[in-house]
């Protein structure tokens, strides 16, 4: 085999089906460690039956899912009805073959990159184009069912990830100003030559580029296109089987997603922690992909964790939040990063301090003030025993 | 940091700075301000324009030696330029004046109103001095947009709907057209700056791509002047908008386009003139038999008013063709030019005058504007009926009037020019005119009775008309100084 | 044939068919799923200039923002189904007549000066446009290189945009708003 083939077609299929495989067993051993965690969280079990602490449950719910009739409503559009978890699917997995999982790899001879696709000098631009198709899958399938309930859904997740992608773009515009460019490889460099994560200097960006990933991907608190309590099961409602599955791989995808773009952007991928301080330089006995994964790892557990916490939004506090109070704070922050990043490596890190002790001073604030809460919440913890 | 630009290019553009943040200052102010004092608004929007037109020669004289380009080449300023932009300030004030009553007892918010009438005229502004086809193309399209909304701005009324829909689908479209010839003039060309094209015509053989990109951009400029045959929309547009604000669409972006049209076309196609000088002639000879024959059967006053802008439009695009008459470019008597300067002032003059005539009867928002109307004007208000007659002679093109001297002008232009026939159309078509015309006079002196409508003083419409009466008057009387002005402000 | 020409031929037949499909479709979300198919094609074809950012931005903005929007207003006011009403009228005749010698003209114009073209060699090498050199600076690829032109070359154009942007906006909330109320 010629060695252009080898490296145009042959690695470039492998890294891509090892991304689709990836994400799909991802989503599944995300939803036994969600269920799990929402299982402590709620002071209750979570699945336990099957496997070790129901570790296999997934599985099981995977095999469930595949033999299941798919029921595709009589007069739905049976096109669109098929395209639209597919397309809702599609851009998780291609975003996450953008983001380097690490820097080069050498297996069988042949050495690449790695990630899936190249390293495009407009990567990230890349990322949020091809995620913003990702609103048609939800829109399309709403309308497709030819139903009440989707249709709200439908319309309602559009009206919500337009609105969300706004603040994304501008954090993520942030980001690229302190690192001076478009692409993934390049941003986690210049993470390392400032020698400080862009978490620092970008805390509200990184604040903003959260709080809209959450919002972009329908997870509670902003999981308004598929509230429950008000349009049944919302955009999907029409969908069942593997359709639904793949539905439900895509939310864990996108999570993946997100956290992986937040994890590059902001924390340095597959860097270690202080990458420039030599004595800890025993830490790279870790391979660079596994400080990546844990990385984005810690976002997927942090997002469980919300799911847990906070109470659903409602819709125009939703629009109002987006429209009054994120935007107008990613410009302002905007504005200040930009203010930084002319001044070069010095003021990011200037930035960076000053952002860390207002946030500690905050919560020290808030820590010192006698919260009036606080009394009623230790009174019902002492009352409930934990008996998982 | 280096900037981009010198930093004296923004005194360039000085003037339109000013109005656009003023017009931003006026939208802001207008979140707060109480609806029943909303007319403050309309008198900041007046001083807005003000000082915008105080800071024009500001600009001019610290451009130091006219022309002046800034911005790498994307706009100028020059005579020429700082005419069109003391016209169109001039023609936003009037309508403002003119809107005063007609937005203050309207259910509708007059703060963006105004905001957009000002955001419209310093699009108008960047548009007579734009040098470069991507600045005129997007100085172009701010205006036109301002001027969609605001022809749909009274939304509950079903025609200023249905004009703003009309104006906006086939303004869109001509912008289409006008876009795709200048996309195929760059293809062939290579550059977007006039004096880069011009210069490309004049090294490169003829080619039949620059010719079709020509033509395009020639049929996108007669939409927007409204000449025949893409003149359809301008009636119902006129009809349907709002009256102040027709008035402002039969005068205000007509002046704009024409700038650019004679800015396109003879800074940057000159060189092939001789090429797309039938297809202009073509169109004003229809333009001219289309108006003017197509306002005889009117009894709408807007829509005869309409009509006969589009007459003039024809008349207007013949002085565009006797640009060259008298002699080299850079010489006073380059004829064309400073014939249209004086006759599109004439214009504006003139039409706003009976356009204001027509609001003074409008005393209830839509009241019905026929001819009609107007039978005994003359016992009602000898005056306003006195006002018209002049505005509708000047219109018509007889003396002592500014538009009799600006016909005259642009006649003797074509002439020179070489287009006899032209001018004997143009003269006919002149005497056509009178029949509808007279119509109106003869329905204000002649016809008894009280018109439906009842007469309303407002003093603002008032004082413009009467400055508007003045004007016309004076310079069909004494054209010498604004013929001197004009010619002082030519292309270069 | 060459694989790249191959993909060219490819994608314009993308952007033709999704041209087509807008006009052809009687649903208004086909026509609109049509439109987005062809602004793909389109960004392929930007993509194969070596043009990304502007391949990225085109699907950004007319692909993630304006269709999404234009399915959004679809539904929001649910237009149905047309009916199979008879389009051509008298006007149809006429119409197709101006527009059939409109492409004739045009088509026949491009393909001349295609064909004239074809015999020199390219201007720009598209290998050449990842870096630009502008002025006395190189700039590494057409990020730089587009920000260079918009925000120096074409900067008051841009920010006249910027302006008509702001009027759009203006003009969408004064018309879409529910009137006010008289204070009589």
């Amino acid at each position: 085999m010629s060695e252009s083939l080898v490296h145009n077609v042959l690695v470039p299929f492998v890294k891509g089906l090892l991304t689709v495989i990836l994400v799909a067993t991802a989503a599944g051993i995300l939803t036994w460690i969600e269920r799990r965690g929402l299982g402590r969280l709620q002071i209750r079990k979570g699945p336990n039956r099957v496997g070790p602490a129901g570790f296999f449950q997934w599985i099981a719910d995977v095999v469930k899912l595949v033999f299941k009739e798919d029921v595709v409503p009589s007069r739905a559009e049976k096109v669109i009805h098929l395209l639209g978890p597919l397309l809702l699917f599609m851009p998780a997995v291609v975003v996450l073959g953008l983001v380097p999982w690490g820097p080069e790899l050498t297996l069988f001879g042949v050495t690449t990159p790695l990630h899936a696709a190249a390293d495009v000098n407009v990567a990230l631009l890349l990322i949020l184009a091809v995620s913003s198709i990702g609103v048609y899958g939800i829109i399309l399938a709403g309308w497709s069912s030819n139903s009440k309930y989707p249709l709200l859904g439908g319309l309602r997740s559009a009206a919500q990830l337009i609105s969300y992608e706004v603040p994304m773009g501008f954090a993520v515009v942030a980001a690229v100003l302190m690192a001076g460019s478009l692409s993934m490889v390049e941003i986690i460099e210049a993470q390392k030559e400032a020698g400080v994560w862009f978490v620092f200097p970008g805390l509200v960006a990184f604040f903003l580029y959260f709080v809209s990933g959450v919002a972009e991907t329908n997870r509670t608190p902003f999981d308004l296109p598929e509230a429950e309590s008000e349009l049944v099961g919302g955009f999907h409602t029409e969908y069942s089987g593997f359709r639904w599955a793949i539905f439900f791989m895509s939310e864990y995808g996108n999570m993946i997603s997100i956290g992986a773009v937040a994890t590059t952007l902001f924390f340095g991928g597959w860097l270690r922690p202080f990458p420039n301080v030599a004595w800890l330089s025993f830490l790279d006995v870790v391979p660079a992909f596994f400080w990546f994964a844990g990385k984005v790892f810690l976002f997927l557990l942090v997002y469980i964790w919300f799911r847990a916490t906070f109470p659903r939004y409602r819709f125009d506090q939703l629009m109002a939040l987006g429209w009054k109070a994120l935007i107008p704070i990613s410009l302002g922050n905007l504005f200040l990063v930009a203010l930084a990043a002319l001044w070069g490596a010095a003021g990011l890190k200037v930035l960076g301090a000053v952002l860390v002790l207002l946030v500690a001073a905050g919560l020290v604030a808030a820590w010192r003030r006698p919260a009036r809460a606080s009394v009623t919440t230790r009174m019902a913890a002492e009352k409930v025993e934990v008996r998982a | 940091m280096a900037l981009p630009f010198p930093l004296s290019d923004l005194l360039v553009i000085l003037p339109e700075l000013i109005l656009s943040e003023l017009a931003l200052g006026i939208l802001l102010w207008a979140a707060v301000v109480k609806r029943e004092r909303e007319r403050a608004l309309a008198w900041a929007s007046l001083a807005s324009l003000a000082i915008a037109a105080a800071l024009l020669p500001v600009a001019a004289s610290f451009a130091g030696e006219l022309p002046r380009s800034a911005f790498g080449g994307m706009i100028a300023l020059d005579g020429f330029s700082l005419f069109f932009k003391a016209l169109t300030l001039l023609a936003a004030a009037v309508t403002i004046l003119f809107s005063l009553r007609f937005v203050g007892t309207s259910p509708y918010p007059g703060g963006e109103y105004y905001a957009l009438l000002l955001l419209t005229t310093v699009g108008m502004m960047f548009m007579a001095s734009g040098t470069h086809l991507v600045s005129i193309y997007v100085a172009l399209e701010l205006m036109a947009l301002s001027q969609y909304v605001l022809a749909g701005y009274f939304k509950q009324e079903t025609k200023s709907v249905e004009a703003a829909a009309k104006y906006f689908v086939l303004g869109a479209f001509s912008s289409g057209v006008l876009l795709y010839g200048l996309s195929l003039v760059y293809g062939a060309t290579g550059t977007l700056s006039l004096g880069g094209v011009s210069a490309a015509l004049e090294a490169a053989p003829r080619s039949t791509l620059l010719m079709v990109g020509v033509v395009l951009v020639a049929c996108g400029m007669l939409f927007k002047v409204a000449s025949a045959p893409f003149h359809v929309w301008a009636p119902d547009v006129y009809e349907g908008a709002p009256t102040p604000v027709s008035a402002f669409f039969a005068v205000g972006p007509k002046l704009a386009a024409y700038a650019i049209f004679a800015r396109i076309f003879f800074d940057g196609f000159g060189p092939r003139s001789d090429d797309w000088a039938p297809v202009l002639a073509a169109s004003a000879a229809l333009t001219m038999v289309v108006g003017n024959v197509g306002a005889l059967m009117q009894t709408n006053v807007k829509r005869l008013l309409g009509y006969s802008s589009i007459g003039h439009a024809g008349y207007a695009l013949l002085g565009l063709l006797a640009y060259r008459a008298g002699g080299a470019a850079g010489q006073p008597e380059a004829f064309g030019l400073w014939a249209i300067l004086f006759y599109l002032t004439a214009y504006l003059l003139m039409t706003f005058g009976a356009f204001g005539l027509v609001v003074l009867l409008e005393a209830k928002g839509y009241a019905t504007e026929s001819v009609d109307d107007f039978n005994g004007l003359w016992k009602r208000n000898p005056l306003a009926a006195g006002a018209m007659v002049v505005f509708l002679l000047s219109l018509a093109g007889i003396p002592p009037t500014a538009g009799f001297v600006g016909k005259y002008l642009l006649f003797s232009a074509a002439l020179k020019a070489g287009w006899p026939a032209l001018v004997v159309l143009g003269v006919l078509m002149s005497a056509v005119s009178l029949f509808y015309y007279f119509r109106i006079v003869r329905a204000m002196y002649l016809v008894d009775g009280e018109g439906e409508v009842r007469w309303r003083e407002e003093p603002a419409v008032a004082v413009a008309v009467g400055l508007c009466f003045a004007g016309t008057l004076a310079f069909g009387v004494l054209p010498q100084p604004l013929i001197a002005l004009a010619k002082s402000c030519l292309l270069p | 044939m060459e694989p790249g020409l191959f993909f060219f031929w490819l994608f314009s037949a993308v952007v033709v068919v999704g041209a087509v499909g807008v006009v052809v479709m009687r649903q208004p979300i086909h026509s609109a799923l049509f439109l987005l198919l062809s602004f793909l094609g389109v960004a392929c074809l930007y993509v194969q200039a070596r043009a990304e950012l502007v391949a990225a931005v085109q699907v950004l903005v007319y692909a993630g923002g304006v269709m999404v929007l234009f399915l959004y207003t679809i539904m929001l006011v649910n237009v149905k189904r047309q009916r199979t009403e008879r389009y051509l009228h008298r006007q149809a005749v006429p119409a197709l007549g101006f527009g059939f010698l409109f492409l004739l003209v045009v088509g026949g114009v491009v393909v001349n000066e295609a064909r004239a073209l074809a015999g020199k060699a390219p201007a720009a090498d598209p290998a050449a446009l990842a870096t630009t050199v502008i002025g006395s600076e190189t700039v590494l690829g057409n990020t730089q290189a587009v920000g260079w032109v918009l925000y120096r070359d074409y900067l008051l154009p841009f920010e006249i945009a910027s302006l008509f942007l702001l009027v759009a906006m203006i003009g969408a909330v004064v018309l879409g708003k529910r009137t006010m109320e008289r204070f009589d």
